[in-house]
């Protein structure tokens, strides 16, 4: 066993506020400039496992708005925690600038070691390079735009009362999956210069506010302004529309200020969640891999000790366990797993590839720069991407995958492929389009919107596979959107080959 | 890189989102509460309650897709012995499997939760207003209790506390320098030697310093009226903190089950109520045919017994009990009485006078609740012949239950209400 010749970091499994700094700048020189890594300012926070456990409930966001539904989630996973049924996460971090990451004050030193390898590095890099974070995401202005929405929703609960703010943000958690727009963003104006502007145009009206005005013929005044507001409407709706949160908010006839910006406010948090979404895999597979790295690293140059090292690997085991689709624990492939796996096996092909990997990946194998490549895959490509393009044929062989066919119409599902030479290209095709996030959520557009006679919205969902929509979900959620809508909604389900309609729903707005 | 430890931010953020979310589910939780009535014992349901919610209701709908409808491949781990081309029949009563394939998963899951004590309570008092009521209507026996509280500066005299007296004295004397009796003997003694000696300036001398040596005693009093201190007492009121319900019912063949339930339903109340208030809450149990024992819950409810009807047999049990074992003094006492309303006509005249004499200047509280069902026409004579009793005392009250849903209103009236001319 080598040792290095630097000191231990700490000894036994306590930790404070010294011990957290000392392991973070030790960590910290390692992955800079060791493995190259390239990171927002770290900003490393404690909490208690209350705290943790709300934070889970509030979609890993601790400074979340007020909602029912989060209180129901923490009510489950407080009662899972309790049983024992589910342990917490040891870690949670931001995508912002700087960096936050939680850790717990149970866990032991170690576990505050690895939580700042695996979070306040891993996933820091990942944030700061991935290209679709640095697309969809604004560091910066992560943590501005929470407290903003908290604030936001406090005060529009204050003014409008809990009951209106809640049932709209009902409608507008329905259509998460549906707020973002998949083709590059524009950069809005920031929801508070928004909300100045809106207020600073209501003083405005306030301060010259006359009263004579208001004798003033009403009717004339009616149909003039609607002419105005049809006209400039009808100006700006493109269709179709993907994004069903944006075009509610920002056509839909009869909401309010306030709740178009609530919606704004639901939209960009599922806009925050986009890039996470589709780099799961990649993500913990890439701060897998680096907190991997580093406790090794830390290990090898005397830095932490023996006890330390086995109760990290004992986690790691733990973290990186893939049950097998017949085992009572499984539940999909572990992202963790799969992604460190992955990781290590690019590694490998750079440093020690054999005449397979030659074959199949003659850009990479044997070119020696291991992390250099990494760094690559990590900010260029998506998870869907990153499996077409690096699952290799050893891997699959390792994990043993298959792929299974499942069609409606038949009594059996199908084994397709195996882990042989016919069934590699298909397993990773296969398996790249399970990540594909098109192809998780159903693909709904805005097709029609009449603004001007019976203000009707029409929606379509276009049929892959014959997979068609959950109707008890699908009337629930139109309801829903008729309630942002304030009229008639029908959606209609359409062959995407054939063109055909496979269903017709269509709701109306209750008063 | 910074360290932030937010440990110390307010605990419990989550309560509001959770407090929401309870509001939200009220009708369920209510629904809960109720059953929750049927299956405890009266005594324990002020404890929490696990709620188990149907998840469609409280599903957070999104467009998603059917189940077994349409076409879909995935990708598993671990496969053992499935060549390219095997084909596995899909399990039964599910649509195929999602690719989650988890071979028990069941998403029907009903939403299960725990709802604290607390919670609990509140929503079973939800409209019952119960700090004020609580205030009005639950009065609390106090006694007296003698208490030592210092010292005062008068008293009588048995209460003087010589310790404290002669220390203010003793300050005093060191105090104002008031010569000590020692010295004044030692003076006398050094006067007899100079006396013996014939040493005539000595002894005037000290003559005349003896002199100013009494003067000073007699100026500075051994002991002064300031000196004196006596032990001061008073008197606390000490509320009497636990309290004894009895549980009075009619057990003859006429009571059936379900009148039973609607009794029980009752005592749970009060029971629960009482718990909110007093520290410790007895349960008695009287059952009473023609004869009356006392007995537990199991049998109370669920023991069978036939017979007549003599009301009076439990009240003086319950008159025996309270004599036995529960001190008017110590215990404040509530009692409930539950029956269809039906007691033996000759019984009457003493079931009137024991509870006008003996029963009704102890208790707090007495409540007579009549379950019937819906059927029975007019007053029944319990009812009529308790009328004259009502009118004079405030702390009896009677009410009339027909349906599990009455409960509540009427045990709220019975309560909330400054009318007692029911």
């Amino acid at each position: 066993m080598k040792k290095g010749t630097q000191d231990l970091i700490y000894r036994g499994s306590e930790w404070d506020f010294d011990l957290l700094q000392r392991a973070h700048d030790a960590i910290e020189v390692i992955a800079v400039d060791g493995l190259g890594l390239d990171v927002y300012p770290n900003q490393i926070e404690v909490i208690t496992s209350e705290q943790m456990l709300d934070a889970y409930a509030s979609v890993g966001m601790p400074m979340m708005y007020s909602h029912w539904s989060f209180g129901k989630h923490f009510a489950r996973e407080e009662l899972l925690y309790r049983k024992g049924a589910q342990a917490l996460a040891y870690e949670l971090v931001i995508n912002s600038n700087p960096c936050v990451s939680y850790v717990m004050e149970e866990n032991t030193m170690t576990m505050q070691t690895l939580v700042i390898a695996h979070a306040a590095f891993g996933h820091n890099h990942f944030f700061k390079n991935n290209h679709l974070f640095r697309q969809w995401t604004r560091a910066d202005r992560v943590l501005d735009d929470l407290s903003y929405a908290k604030q936001y929703v406090a005060k529009c609960e204050e003014a409008h009362g809990v009951q209106a703010v809640e049932s709209l943000l009902d409608a507008a958690h329905a259509l998460m999956a549906y707020g973002v727009s998949r083709y590059a963003p524009k950069k809005p104006i920031r929801p508070k210069d928004r909300i100045a502007k809106y207020e600073a145009r209501r003083d405005h009206e306030q301060s010259t506010f006359n009263d004579l005005y208001r004798t003033l013929p009403a009717s004339k005044r009616e149909s003039h302004r609607d002419e105005n507001s049809s006209d400039s409407q009808g100006d700006t709706v493109k269709l179709p529309e993907e994004n069903l949160l944006l075009f509610l908010a920002d056509h839909a006839p009869k909401l309010k200020d306030w709740q178009r910006e609530l919606l704004h406010i639901v939209r960009r948090t599922a806009q925050y969640f986009y890039p996470q979404r589709q780099t799961k895999l990649m993500n913990e597979g890439c701060a897998t891999f680096v907190h991997y790295q580093i406790m090794n690293q830390l290990y090898d140059g005397g830095q932490i000790d023996d006890g330390a090292m086995l109760e990290f690997l004992h986690m790691h085991s733990a973290v990186v366990r893939q049950p097998r689709f017949d085992d009572q624990r499984y539940s999909g492939l572990n992202p963790y797993a799969l992604g460190f796996a992955m990781m290590r096996d690019i590694a490998r092909i750079c440093d020690d590839p054999d005449e397979e990997d030659r074959q199949w990946f003659p850009q990479i194998a044997g070119n020696g720069d291991a992390m250099g490549t990494l760094r690559t895959a990590w900010a260029e490509y998506r998870d869907e991407s990153f499996i077409l393009q690096f699952l290799s044929p050893r891997l699959i062989r390792e994990l043993h995958l298959f792929a299974v066919g499942d069609r409606s119409d038949s009594p059996f599902v199908s084994v397709d492929a195996i882990h042989d030479e016919s069934g590699y290209r298909e397993i990773r095709r296969c398996l790249a389009d399970q990540y594909d996030l098109s192809r998780h959520d159903p693909e709904i557009e805005v097709t029609e919107a009449d603004l001007t006679g019976n203000r009707r919205l029409v929606l379509t969902h276009r049929v892959r596979e014959g997979r068609l929509l959950a109707k008890d979900d699908c009337n629930r959620t139109l309801r829903h959107i008729a309630a942002l809508w304030g009229y008639r909604v029908r959606l209609i389900e359409t062959d995407s080959q054939t063109g055909a309609t496979l269903n017709d729903y269509d709701v109306v707005a209750l008063p | 890189m910074h360290v932030i430890d937010r440990r110390q931010n307010p605990k419990a953020k989550s309560l509001g989102n959770r407090g929401r979310f309870v509001r939200r589910v009220k009708s369920h939780i209510r629904k809960a509460v109720n059953d929750a009535i049927r299956h405890r014992k009266v005594a324990d349901l002020g404890t929490s309650e696990k709620i188990s919610i149907n998840s469609s209701d409280v599903s957070e709908p999104s467009f998603s897709f059917e189940r077994g409808v349409g076409n879909r491949e995935y990708v598993l781990p671990g496969n053992q012995g499935y060549q390219r081309g095997d084909r596995i029949r899909k399990p039964k009563g599910r649509g195929g499997s999602g690719s989650s394939g988890t071979p028990d998963g069941d998403s029907e899951d009903p939403f299960v939760f725990m709802l604290s004590r607390e919670e609990f309570l509140d929503l079973f008092f939800e409209d019952l207003e119960l700090p004020n009521l609580a205030k009005r209507k639950l009065k609390s026996m106090t006694t007296a209790v003698r208490s030592r509280a210092g010292y005062a500066s008068d008293g009588a005299p048995q209460r003087l506390n010589l310790r404290q007296t002669m220390r203010r004295s003793l300050s005093r004397r060191i105090a104002l320098k008031r010569p000590k009796q020692s010295e004044l003997d030692s003076l006398e003694s050094e006067l007899k030697i100079a006396e013996s000696d014939n040493d005539e300036l000595e002894v005037i001398r000290i003559r005349e310093l003896i002199e100013t040596v009494r003067t000073r005693m007699r100026l500075v009093a051994y002991l002064d009226t300031v000196d004196l201190r006596y032990n001061r007492f008073e008197n606390t009121p000490r509320p009497t903190t636990q309290a004894v319900m009895f549980c009075l019912m009619d057990t003859s063949a006429s009571m059936t089950e379900d009148l039973k339930d609607l009794a029980k339903r009752f005592y749970m109340l009060l029971h629960l109520f009482l718990k909110r208030h007093y520290q410790a809450v007895e349960l008695v149990f009287i059952r009473h045919t023609y004869t009356a024992s006392e007995v537990d819950e199991e049998t109370f409810f669920h023991g069978r017994e036939t017979g007549g009807t003599v009301v009076s047999s439990a009240l003086e049990e319950m008159d025996r009990i309270i004599r036995q074992r529960y001190p008017v003094d110590d215990w404040n006492i509530y009692a409930a009485q539950a029956s269809d309303g039906h007691n033996f006509d000759h019984d009457m005249p003493r079931t009137l006078a024991l509870l006008e004499q003996t029963i009704l200047p102890v208790c707090q509280y007495y409540a007579y609740i009549e379950v019937s069902d819906e059927s029975i026409d007019g007053d029944s004579l319990l009812w009529e012949d308790y009328s004259p009793l009502i009118e004079r005392y405030p702390h009896f009250e009677r009410a009339h239950v027909t349906e599990p849903s009455d409960i509540y209103p009427v045990f709220h009236n019975l309560f909330a209400s400054g009318a007692h001319s029911k």
